[in-house]
């Protein structure tokens, strides 16, 4: 059973009443918790575990080529969020597109991207989605409607929002899945983009992965709101919390948010409350948080074990059809680290190619 | 089968690291994200984390180990049923390099098509600095006692010292403060400032450029770390129409006496968005100061200049030279005069110009040009704008050869307004068309391969010399 009535549409109500409604939102979230969700089939649970450790062995496989040097510069690895596209990935259809940042690797993944194509864009080879020219934060399929992998904080908000308004225009029925991070929630052109998209009624959501850092920042140190549900408020754009953490939750408020922008009424914000168990980047050695609070995420509220309790215990699957389902991914996952080792560098003449066309 | 753990590289420029630790003993079970050792880099202290379950059969590098070399097998993790007798068999998963690709010939660099065919030299451009001759500096007493300090120390000094001396000079940008820094170059202010000189903020660089122009107009005394200076691209708009302009619009009353700081140019392997040199767009605009210091002395010296300017300054450092050490002058308060060129390397036959970590390639090729017998002249600009042009200028006079050198594109770059100068100003005295090196005319690939070839290299300015020396 679907419970809808998280939902705040603060403009359209008296600012006292909305400030009210937002803050005892978040313990009726946790009563509510159980109720809200949409249990899963067996189907949908297993379809969900795989996606899920798909990205997860991905990632893993990923920070060891890092470690062994054939991936340089920036890897910012997803593990821990894996739930947040798996589920909204489930709400959408076939023309719907998605864009984020530079935290790339599972939304390609989810989007249904080849895992070698991916891998070989991180080690700088021309069989890369983007021949070996992007690298981890810039990969692109136009086919799978993922249009990047952006660098500069911020941007694929206004970018997304473009992306919806040719949606928009064309009448074509299509929404974009725009992906932030709380960090970049800050940036200016993120609510001149709110704006924009609710003025003129587009097509899109906004997802706010709020991993509780930017960087080495906690949320409470750079934002004056950290309820962001609440940040479209003063544009009239619904926003609702959600635990991103359960895949099941996720998939609920993806088609209730989707559901909403397909039908003209507007940009929607869905607030994905979620944690990543790595450091920013391979680089970071994440000292600004203390390895009980990792811990704890990782035992408590991991997305995949959640799913695999779940099948478990309804007897949907043994432990050795899991561990079956575990050993065909890390096949998959050492084929995609083989292909990306050995394919061979791009060809010097690439370097001028694409500039202009 | 049993899988080795190697040594992992934790940054894009490591190769070694310390094993500082092992948190799993021999016959330990571990788990997939299990923590089971530490490792000291340069710049912190990283966890390593199993990727594979099984049992830890064999720890191959003690704990203590110092100079452990990346990619070194450091233990070996036994699958369900294995013995540890397994893990002395060798393991096939050693780290395997990219297959070399052919190098394809290329469009023509961008130095002159007519150099003559070079003799192999060593081209690898940058990993070890060459130290400069040292020449004496103006600002420097003779017998100054000189310590070796980092790029990233000395501008961390430099902070220091001016805060020490100004109430009204104050750091912000995003990380500076709890974090210490994204690299690392406030290492330490917040412990000794505290929280409101020394301030965090969000990821907002149009909003704290901004923030920051209003405090100076005001009279405080900015200075505003940008993380990289590919994102200073959010806040040009404040750099230019409000730091650079209100001194002229208002009259001459409303000055901002700010710096702009931060990383500039190519790192490593990070791609289009985030390798961008932004030296010729500042360059471009009256009303701004550009200083792009190479050497750690400078960079302690200009960037105190910089702070006590009453202009807005931007001042553009390098990643790649920020573990760079070179000698700097013990003194209570070292200033290098803003818009001051620097003679790094005497010479009579070509003159190079180069700044920043241009001069890593300048002075490589001067010392292999001297090999062949061209003994050139090296001139550190230090200062872009306002440009030292007669520090150049005599130069010129004196080799009637001129070559520049920047990481940055050529159209519209550094160097073409080098050459327009030098050609308006010393045309009589020169002997050869100026020659520019720089980067290649695309936006900066990630492959490796890619990445090398879009960036000049030593080969490259040693062939421009040779050119205009007709050599
Ligand atoms: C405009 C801009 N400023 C700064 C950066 C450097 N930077 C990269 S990621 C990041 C933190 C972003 O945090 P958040 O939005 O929470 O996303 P997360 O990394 O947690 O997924 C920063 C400051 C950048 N890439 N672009
Ligand atoms: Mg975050």
């Amino acid at each position: 059973m679907v419970v809808a009535a998280k939902k705040t549409v603060a403009g359209k109500t008296a600012p006292k009443t909305a400030a009210k409604a937002a803050t005892t939102r978040a313990s009726a979230r946790r009563s509510e918790k159980a109720a809200s969700v949409l249990d899963f089939t067996k189907e949908q649970d297993l379809e969900a575990y795989k996606m899920m450790l798909e990205i997860r062995r991905f990632e893993e496989k990923a920070g060891q080529l890092y470690g062994m040097g054939l991936i340089g510069g920036f890897c910012h690895l997803y593990i821990g969020q894996e739930a947040v596209v798996v589920g909204m990935q489930l709400a959408l259809k076939q023309g719907d597109q998605v864009i984020t940042g530079y935290r790339d690797h599972g939304h390609m993944l989810a989007t249904g991207m080849d895992p070698k194509g991916v891998m070989a864009e991180l080690t700088g080879r021309r069989g890369g989605y983007s021949k070996g020219k992007g690298g981890s934060m810039h990969m692109f399929s136009i086919e799978k409607g993922f249009f990047g992998g952006h660098g500069i904080v911020g941007a694929q908000v206004s970018l997304g929002t473009g992306l919806a308004f040719a949606n928009h225009y064309r009448d074509n029925g299509n929404v974009t899945l725009a992906y932030f991070g709380d960090g970049a929630a800050n940036q200016g052109q993120v609510y001149e983009s709110f704006n924009m998209a609710e003025l003129w009624k587009l097509p899109v959501v906004y997802i706010i992965e709020n991993n509780k850092y930017a960087m080495g920042t906690a949320v409470n140190r750079a934002s004056a709101q950290t309820d962001f549900s609440r940040r479209g408020a003063s544009f009239n754009i619904p926003g609702e919390q959600v635990d991103g953490m359960d895949v099941r939750a996720v998939k609920a408020a993806g088609e209730r948010a989707v559901a909403f922008a397909r039908s003209g009424k507007g940009p929607y914000i869905l607030e994905m409350l979620t944690y990543r168990y790595r450091g920013h980047s391979m680089s970071d050695p994440a000292k600004y948080r203390s390895k009980e609070e990792v811990q704890k995420m990782r035992t408590e509220h991991d997305p995949i074990e959640q799913v695999r309790a779940r099948l478990l215990e309804k007897k949907w699957a043994s432990e050795d059809d899991l561990k079956a389902v575990d050993a065909g991914i890390r096949d998959t996952m050492n084929a995609a680290a083989d292909f990306a080792t050995n394919d061979p560098e791009p060809d010097a003449s690439e370097l001028y190619t694409d500039v202009l066309r | 089968m049993p899988t080795e753990i190697l040594m992992p590289a934790l940054s894009p420029t490591m190769e070694k690291g310390n094993l500082a630790k092992w948190l799993k003993k021999e016959g330990d079970t571990v788990k997939s994200g299990d923590v089971i050792a530490e490792i000291e880099t340069d710049k912190a202290t990283m966890e390593v984390e199993a990727i594979d379950e099984g049992t830890l059969g064999k720890i191959l590098v003690p704990e203590g180990t110092q100079d452990v070399a990346v990619n070194t097998p450091i233990a070996v993790i036994l699958a369900d049923g294995e013995d540890a007798s397994a893990a002395s068999a060798p393991s096939p998963q050693a780290a395997q390099s990219a297959p070399p690709v052919e190098a394809a010939p290329l469009e023509p660099s961008p130095v002159a098509a007519s150099a003559p065919a070079a003799p192999a030299i060593v081209n690898s451009a940058v990993a070890t600095p060459p130290q400069p001759a040292a020449i004496p500096e103006p600002e420097v007493p003779e017998g100054t006692e000189f310590v070796t300090q980092t790029m990233r120390e000395a501008l961390r000094d430099a902070m220091a010292e001016e805060m020490r001396r100004d109430g009204d000079v104050f750091v912000m940008g995003e990380e500076v403060a709890e974090y210490q820094g994204a690299y690392k170059i406030t290492q330490g202010l917040l412990q000794e400032f505290g929280p409101k000189r020394v301030i965090d903020t969000p990821i907002t660089e149009h909003g704290f450029a901004g923030v920051g122009v209003g405090a100076a107009m005001a009279g405080l005394k900015p200075i505003i770390e940008f993380m990289t200076f590919n994102f200073a691209m959010q806040a040009i708009d404040q750099i230019i129409n409000s730091a650079a302009k209100t001194l002229y619009m208002s009259g001459g009353q409303v000055q901002s006496s700010i710096v702009f700081r931060g990383p500039n140019g190519a790192a490593a392997r990070v791609a289009a968005q985030h390798s961008q040199d932004y030296t010729s767009w500042y360059s471009h605009i009256p009303g701004l100061k550009v200083v792009a210091p190479y050497t750690a002395a400078d960079a302690k010296g200009l960037l105190k200049a910089a702070i006590r300017d009453p202009n807005p300054v931007i001042f553009l450092e390098n990643e790649i030279l920020y573990g760079h050490s070179s000698p700097v002058p013990k003194l209570d308060d070292f200033i290098v005069p803003l818009g001051k060129a620097r003679i790094a390397r005497a010479g009579k036959d070509v003159t190079l110009v180069a700044w920043s970590i241009g001069m890593n390639y300048a002075l490589k090729a001067a010392e292999e040009l001297a090999k062949l017998g061209i003994d050139a002249e090296v001139i550190d600009l230090r200062t872009i704008r306002p440009m030292d042009t007669d520090t150049i200028l005599a130069s010129v006079q004196k080799t009637g050869r001129l070559v520049t050198v920047e990481e940055g594109w050529g159209q519209s770059g550094v160097g073409a307004e080098i050459a327009a100068r030098v050609m308006e100003r010393a045309f009589d005295y020169l002997d050869a068309p100026v020659l520019r090196v720089f980067g290649k005319d695309v936006p900066m690939p990630y492959a490796a391969n890619l990445e090398k070839l879009a960036l000049p290299s030593v080969q490259d300015v040693i062939d421009a010399a040779r050119a205009v020396t007709y050599r």
